[in-house]
């Protein structure tokens, strides 16, 4: 990854040379400080973690921001147990190389009657072990603060978000009564039972994303990248048959296609589509050039309009 | 752009872009979020699956009939979608060759303004729409107070709407004289005016065939070239301590985010406001270490030998350090339903320092549309208002105009916990620091000590006519029979002298019960044991009381009898005024009462003896 060598390097700075910050820079700094305030106010907080690339960015934040101690956060990774293989193998290597606490939660009850999206559909699913799993895990651990990978380019209704996003003891957004969030002055006050969900990649946009994947070496789940995989493709989308759990149809036989994705979540709900990129340099170049939105991959949004604000008001990140 | 060097070529350009937030602000209807869509749009910004999402939305809820709604792009609130309007900020992204944009879309409605604020605090430039047809309105003028409130410096006069007005030239240059006249009044000296429609697409990307009478640039070139100043490196170094970096027992570092400066490794600093010095012994900016770090990096500090420091501290060059000071005057823009009171409690989040504060004088508020000054005893929601006001400890600080970082605060209430006012510091009261607390040889331990008593303040709360006055007598007669030191200050009685000035307004309420909270501070310090009969209906002003007492010296007793008894009982006969309307904000009626959460001594009247209460509470006044 990131074999680049007329990329600028990062360089220690010497004496009075006169430093411009850039934009990735400006990003990483605001980042670095909304972790802090979060470890400095309060009591209980965590990170969620998806595995995703603002998940693995995230975290690389989190140990810039607290080094040389190791984070004060623990993550929370809500497995639905539909992921891709290769986000397990990424997710089981996370405590040993940054030297934090991964807590996994699966909703039990959705274990117990065997919930997933080929049974279930993706809408009950997601609701069941994304939704209902985050709520039974953030009041099982009492946290008072929750921070999320969510990025204001990614849709209308996040764009509307505040940094600090306070949630009623019920975990709900009431989007009509944001508090102000003027400056760099987050409000950090709750009462018993009440939390925040905190924001620190907000101003980050894709792109942003991958120019700092590539800036700091950042390890990412290989199906980001191109490669032979073996897909069915069903109304259009290129789904990944990652293991025997998928119900093939009458005559459907998977075949190997050079694929990869741009957005990760549980298996069956991720389109990949065909592509050559399979070096950081080549995803961004696509990038630079794609004609559709990162969301498109995704199966869950593509509903009424303001679905995803009715999501998030009912406590989905 | 397959190439790697061609990939290689972008990423360095891509990377050394500047960065340029502005907001588009302006009455409701004058077309900000259609300007942005449009500027989107044209700058090719959009994804295909977000356009045919658009065109989908647009034939849905959009308000342009046959054509695409792009005020549906940023819109993306239900509430929003439903009325039409913008509630809260949207914040976008795009860049162009020259630069990266944050834009932030502010709602025009009033009762958004601090939706407004919020997307404003952090803008460069602000782009203010204002329909051809209708020239400056309300809001124009309350945004731009509000632009200029927060320190921009760089406005652009959007001119929106000109196609409904056929192009016309004479209306363009009266609307932007006019403004230009508004900007100087606010003291804002750079304002570029462009004729424009975000509907058509006029002057936004490229300059219109419509408008050739207009010479300047169109509005995104005119943003990509503007000279901003982004330089707070150049002032003295000073970083607000957010979180102190203890791995082990042999290293300790001070992380925060660098408000302005420069500092780099053997330079002396000084902790504010404590005033201890020590040099930097190291930096870093995550696992790096730098020689040097700068305004506007995430940096971490170590010292060369321990001093105190910890969060909510300021780290400043020892040669330049900032002033301290606890009295300030200063900005308030109040941003929330409940008005401000002055005398009240706040908390106050300056930097990473969060202190108790109390607004100590509204000196007037102004009229955002024609800048006049006008007397105030209160600040409702959106008012903007010069204050003073006062903290219960010193802080390191400076002025908003020369450091915002130092010189921007929120207010926070200390019962809902809601963000109640933003604002600016002006100066400091330098009145303040010259009056000390005079030192007294004879103490309150002494005093009390020749009483041979405890000095305590009882305080009775509960509705009119709960009872409080009759058990308070009780329990004064009861402990003057043991031998002790007291005084009763009854609510009616202290309303005829000291308190004669005050009504029964909210804000007269607070100020009553600071008085006598005051008077019974006082009392206690002299050794006596004070019993305050007061009906004290609001949580936060017992608890402004109770702060002024040491440990134990604050006893609450609650007289709990329910409003309907009270009702019943009606001994002076208030409750049946009250209800024919003669008596305005009264407790229980047309006024709340917020029952105590946490009183020492909770009194049921119902059943218990009066006499068997009165000694519960001498019991609890000897303990």
């Amino acid at each position: 990854m990131g074999r680049f060598a007329s990329y600028p390097r990062r360089c220690d700075f010497t004496h009075n040379v006169q430093m411009t910050l850039t934009h990735l820079d400006r990003l990483e700094a605001e980042s670095l400080h909304i972790l802090r305030e979060v470890a400095a106010e309060f009591s209980r907080p965590v990170m969620l973690y998806s595995i995703g690339k603002d998940s693995s960015v995230l975290l690389h934040l989190l140990r810039k921001a607290f080094y040389p101690a190791p984070p004060p956060i623990p993550l929370l990774h809500v497995d639905t147990t539909w992921k891709f293989r290769d986000m397990y193998a990424l997710r089981d290597a996370v405590p040993a190389r940054y030297g934090v606490d991964l807590r996994v939660h699966i909703n039990p009850d959705g274990l117990r009657d065997g919930v997933g999206p080929f049974t279930h559909g993706s809408a009950e699913h997601t609701r069941i072990m994304k939704t209902e799993g985050l709520k039974q895990a953030l009041d099982a651990g009492c946290y008072d603060a929750a921070i999320g990978g969510a990025r204001r380019d990614e849709e209308a209704s996040r764009a509307k978000e505040r940094v600090f996003s306070f949630r009623s003891t019920q975990h709900r957004w009431d989007p009509k009564q944001q508090r102000p969030e003027p400056w760099q002055l987050y409000n950090t006050r709750i009462a018993d039972g009440e939390s925040v969900r905190v924001f620190p990649l907000s101003n980050w946009t894709e792109l942003d994303i991958w120019l700092y994947i590539l800036r700091e070496h950042i390890p990412v789940v290989p199906l980001y990248f191109a490669k032979e995989r073996p897909v069915v493709e069903r109304d259009g989308s290129l789904l990944m048959v990652d293991d025997q759990r998928f119900p093939l149809h009458a005559g459907e036989t998977p075949q190997l296609r050079r694929i990869r994705f741009r957005t990760l979540g549980c298996y069956p709900l991720s389109g990949g589509f065909e592509s050559d990129a399979d070096t950081l340099e080549k995803i961004i170049a696509e990038m630079l050039q794609a004609r559709s939105s990162e969301r498109q991959g995704r199966l869950i949004d593509g509903d009424a309009g303001a679905s995803m604000e009715q999501k998030k008001q009912e406590g989905y990140f | 752009m397959t190439h790697a060097t061609d990939i290689a070529d972008y990423l360095a350009r891509h990377e050394r872009k500047p960065l340029l937030r502005f907001i588009t602000c302006g009455s409701v209807d004058d077309g900000k979020s259609t300007l942005i869509g449009r500027l989107l749009y044209e700058s090719k910004q959009l994804y295909d699956d977000q356009l045919a999402k658009l065109e989908r939305d647009s034939a849905r809820h959009g308000s342009q009939g046959e054509a695409i709604d792009y005020a549906l792009l940023l819109d993306g609130l239900a509430a929003e979608r439903e009325q039409g309007i913008t509630i809260d900020v949207a914040y976008c992204y795009f860049g162009t060759d020259r630069r990266q944009f944050i834009v932030a879309d502010c709602p025009g409605h009033e009762q958004y303004t601090r939706n407004m604020a919020t997307g404003a605090s952090t803008a460069d430039v602000a782009v203010v729409l204002v329909d051809a047809r209708k020239g400056l309105l309300t809001q124009t003028r309350r945004h731009s107070y509000i632009v200029a409130l927060l320190g921009i410096r760089h406005i652009v006069l959007a001119v929106n709407k000109m196609d409904l007005i056929g192009y016309d030239q004479t209306r363009f240059d009266d609307i932007a004289a006019a403004y230009t006249e508004l900007a100087d009044a606010l003291g804002i000296r750079q304002v570029r005016a462009i004729p424009m429609s975000g509907l058509c697409g006029d002057n936004i990307v490229a300059r219109s065939a419509a408008t050739p009478w207009y010479a300047g640039p169109p509005l995104l070139e005119h943003l990509e070239t503007i000279a901003v100043d982004h330089d707070d490196a150049g002032a003295p170094f000073r970083m607000p301590v957010q979180w102190v970096c203890r791995p082990d027992q042999d290293f300790r570092g001070y992380a925060g985010l660098i408000a302005s400066g420069r500092v780099q490794v053997g330079d002396e600093l000084v902790s504010q406001p404590s005033g201890r010095h020590a040099r930097v012994a190291t930096l870093s900016v995550g696992d790096s270490a730098r020689e040097s770090v700068e305004a506007g990096q995430s940096a971490l500090i170590s010292l060369d030998h321990e001093i105190d420091v910890s969060r909510g501290n300021v780290l400043a060059a020892a040669a330049s350090a900032c002033a301290i000071a606890d009295q300030f005057a200063v900005q308030l823009l109040w941003l929330h339903d409940a008005p401000l009171m002055p005398s009240r409690r706040y908390l106050m989040k300056i930097g990473t320092r969060t202190v108790n504060t109390q607004i100590t004088n509204i000196k007037h508020k102004i009229d955002v549309n024609t800048q006049e000054h006008l007397a105030a005893t209160r600040l409702l929601l959106n008012e903007v208002a010069q204050c003073n006001i006062a903290l219960d400890q010193d802080i390191a600080f400076a002025p908003y105009a020369e450091n915002r970082t130092l010189g921007s605060f929120i207010l926070i209430d200390r019962t809902t916990h809601a963000t109640v006012a933003m604002g600016r510091i002006e100066f400091a009261l330098r009145r303040a620091s010259n009056v000390h607390w005079q030192a007294l040889d004879v103490g309150k331990a002494a005093r009390a000590k020749i009483k041979d008593q405890i000095p305590r303040c009882l305080w009775f709360t509960g509705l009119s006519g709960s009872g409080k006055s009759t058990i308070a007598n009780l329990v004064e007669k009861r402990l003057l029979a043991l031998g002790h030191h007291t005084y009763l200050l009854d609510g009616d009685n202290v309303r005829h002298g000291l308190n004669r000035d005050l009504g029964f307004s909210a804000e007269d309420r607070v100020e009553n019960i600071r008085r006598i909270a005051e008077v019974a501070r006082l009392m206690v310090d002299a050794g006596l044991i004070v019993i305050v009969s007061f009906i004290s209906p609001f949580r936060d002003e017992r608890r402004m009381a109770r702060e002024r007492f040491g440990d134990g010296e604050f006893v609450e007793i609650f007289v709990d009898t329910p409003l309907a008894v009270c009702e019943q009982r009606d001994v002076k006969g208030l409750y049946a005024k009250a209800r024919a309307g003669l008596i305005p904000n009264f407790t229980g009626i047309d006024s709340p009462y917020e029952r105590p959460q946490q009183a020492e001594l909770v009194l049921d009247t119902i059943s218990e003896q009066t006499d068997a209460l009165a000694l519960k509470v001498v019991d609890a006044a000897l303990k």
